[in-house]
């Protein structure tokens, strides 16, 4: 009865009581959002376009971040640190077209999945055995301070990030609209087959899309990395991904940011008005119980494609 | 010339259906079996048969468990590790709760335990398929552990929050606990096994076996031919966690002794999921060549440098031994997407035509 209580009546109570409070709760829900999407969005873009779910994606934001971070350690200004982790990041997407990719055409989506599980394997390895294991601090320069709006604290880095986020996916946005490469993407998207057959360059576009994945990851690496440090464990945030990524639907960039969104403001609120009742530390479960329940009603995720099914 | 079935006429439909038709075959997973039993532990020292033998025996039936989801039915699954955790828990809870009862059967009972949850999680792999399914099986990953972690009445409220496998005896020998010689661990270990994988043979090439691989192949056309998805899914679903439990609950009893939630976390589904796929998918055989091959890798990397009298830094060769690990699993899957079962069945192709071959 009492748990009863604790789970229904206390935070709907704790909710009206402090609206203040739970706006607090909502828009930083928001904001962790948004940081979700950005990783989300990288696995969206390589799935989208080569039907590959790409495990490796968390490692990579641990890898640019790890990379950024050690060449910022040998004296090189920011900006031209970010430029050459970027063409780190596209020389890696050229090597993982031409070592792996290349000879796994038509296989099943389960070795391709193995190998992307492989290359996160190796990746994590070489990016810790150059720049080693350590915890590092990255500092971009964003202000931290707290701001008053409207009766709520807001930290301005969480704002700057998300507006980082959100400017980033606009652009993703225009480039699959209205660039010709863009449609290419999209088209190939759609069939393989048909797109190979009026000359669209399928390796060319793998590379391209591997290489957009990987400035991606070094965006989200840039800002989780800036909030709470470079360490392994920013690999991890892959796993906070992946119910964003089924929520939103597999093949949706739009579903994505939506899920991440949802995500993000359903495990906040969940934490801090259901957590105590339970034991807390529910936020590594919460978000894929709810991808779990929302999947019940749209297999395909809220956002994806319909999932036609012929014999 | 030695691996010919030239001569080996079936004069019943018994014989025809055997396990294994071909002789040889025969011989050979009864000499193997004999050796497993009377040789090797005789002879293998403790370090074999503690460190390498028991642990990649234990891993074998939870590969044989994903293999029955993965590789027959087709539902990919990442929960492994907290279906052997529940497996874990379950026969903790069980033999302290009933001191007396015989430790095979608080495995089995275990192992429902695990079945029912498996079916529970299993739900939803009727609407849900492929990487969705695959994601939302990770949920019962996050939330069982979380569960044993939060819950103190899985740990009898041990402030410390592990469970410790208590000494149980049967025949007159320590089965578990630390009195448990390797030697005694190792025969209960294998018999499982055995047991286990005759079993999971039997399954697969039954009509449950088959509907499975009709649903694996195609589950819209099994459908309208008249099989029914829900059930056979769940049974899956039931028989596969069943299998990981039981594994999980001999990792804790026969292997580490005592563990926390960490024994089953995320990278044990993986290396599930590595064994079956580097194994073979839908393939008895290949549970047991993955798990040998995903369980050796790791010790031989560790104790090559020494062995060659290289030395290196510990932590320079952890990260040295993910690479050429990560390295290993896309190269074999580069040049063999089928797995080492099939490499086996090629070799067998190529023994029979051997030293002739046209």
């Amino acid at each position: 009865m009492e748990f009863l209580h604790a789970i229904t009546v206390e935070p709907i109570m704790g909710i009206a009581e402090d609206y203040i409070f739970f706006g607090e709760v909502v828009i930083s829900g928001l904001l962790t959002g948004v940081m979700y999407s950005l990783v989300a969005l990288g696995f969206v873009l390589i799935f989208k376009a080569s039907g590959v779910f790409n495990f490796a994606q968390g490692i990579m934001v641990l890898f640019a971040a790890l990379t950024l971070v050690g060449l910022i350690d040998f004296g090189i200004p920011i900006w031209l640190a970010m430029l050459l982790t970027m063409g780190v990041m596209v020389a890696l997407a050229f090597v993982i077209e031409y070592l792996i990719l290349r000879h796994l055409v038509n296989q099943p989506d389960i070795i391709l999945f193995m190998s992307t599980i492989g290359l996160a394997f190796f990746l994590e390895g070489f990016g810790e055995l150059i720049w080693g294991a350590n915890v590092k601090a990255l500092n971009i320069g964003i202000p931290e301070i707290s701001m008053d709006v409207g009766g709520m604290l807001l930290n301005s880095f969480d704002i700057i990030a998300a507006a980082i986020g959100a400017s980033l996916v606009a652009v993703l946005a225009i480039f699959f609209q209205f660039t010709p490469m863009g449609r290419a993407l999209r088209a190939v998207a759609d069939d393989h087959q048909a797109a190979l057959s009026i000359g669209i360059p399928l390796k060319t576009i793998w590379v391209t899309v591997w290489s957009v994945a990987g400035i991606v990851a070094l965006v989200a690496g840039v800002m989780w990395g800036a909030k709470s440090g470079v360490q392994f464990s920013l690999s991890l945030i892959a796993f906070k991904a992946l119910p964003v990524l089924i929520l939103g639907g597999l093949t949706s960039v739009p579903g994505a940011i939506i899920g991440g969104l949802i995500i993000g403001v359903g495990e906040k609120v969940a934490e801090v008005y259901w957590g105590p009742a339970v034991g807390g530390a529910i936020e590594n479960w919460f978000a894929y119980m709810l991808a779990m329940v929302f999947l019940f009603f749209r297999p395909q995720g809220l956002f994806g494609e319909r999932i036609i099914e012929r014999v | 010339m030695f691996y010919r079935e030239t001569g080996q006429f079936k004069t019943n439909y018994n014989a025809d259906q055997a396990i294994f038709p071909i002789a040889q075959d025969r011989w050979f997973v009864t000499a193997v079996i004999l050796i497993a039993y009377s040789i090797v532990p005789f002879y293998a020292t403790e370090y074999l048969l503690q460190a390498v033998l028991i642990p990649m025996l234990i891993f074998t039936i939870a590969a044989l468990g994903l293999n029955i989801l993965t590789g027959y039915a087709g539902l990919l699954s990442l929960g492994t590790g907290a279906f052997m955790a529940m497996g874990a828990y379950s026969a903790y809870k069980i033999t302290t709760a009933f001191p007396e009862l015989n430790i095979i059967i608080v495995f089995l009972l275990s192992g429902v335990s695990a079945a029912l949850v498996g079916i529970m999680f299993g739900i939803p792999s009727l609407r849900i398929k492929g990487f969705y399914l695959a994601v939302a099986t990770f949920a019962a990953q996050f939330f069982l552990l979380w569960m044993f972690n939060k819950v103190a009445w899985w740990v009898n409220y041990s402030p410390s929050g592990t469970i410790t496998a208590p000494p149980r005896e049967m025949f007159g020998h320590m089965m578990t606990g630390p009195t448990a010689t390797p030697e005694t661990r190792y025969f209960l270990v294998l018999t499982f096994c055995v047991v286990f994988a005759f079993i999971a043979k039997n399954l697969v090439r039954g009509r449950i076996g088959r509907q499975w691989m009709a649903i694996r192949d195609m589950d819209i056309a099994a459908e309208i031919i008249g099989i029914r998805l829900l059930p056979n899914k769940l049974l899956a679903f039931a028989i596969s966690s069943f299998y990981c439990g039981v594994a999980g609950a001999l990792l804790i009893f026969s292997y580490l002794g005592s563990a926390e939630t960490e024994a089953f976390d995320i990278a044990v589904s993986f290396d599930v999921l590595f064994m079956v796929i580097i194994g073979g998918l839908g393939s008895i055989l290949g549970s047991f060549l993955g798990a040998a091959f995903i369980w050796l890798t790791p010790i031989i990397l560790t104790n090559v440098p020494h062995l060659v009298g290289l030395e290196i830094a510990t932590d320079v060769q952890k990260h040295i031994e993910i690479m050429i690990f990560g390295s290993l699993i896309v190269i074999f899957v580069i040049f063999e997407p089928a797995g080492l079962a099939r490499l086996w069945s090629i070799g067998k192709e190529k023994l029979r035509r051997w030293p002739f071959p046209y």
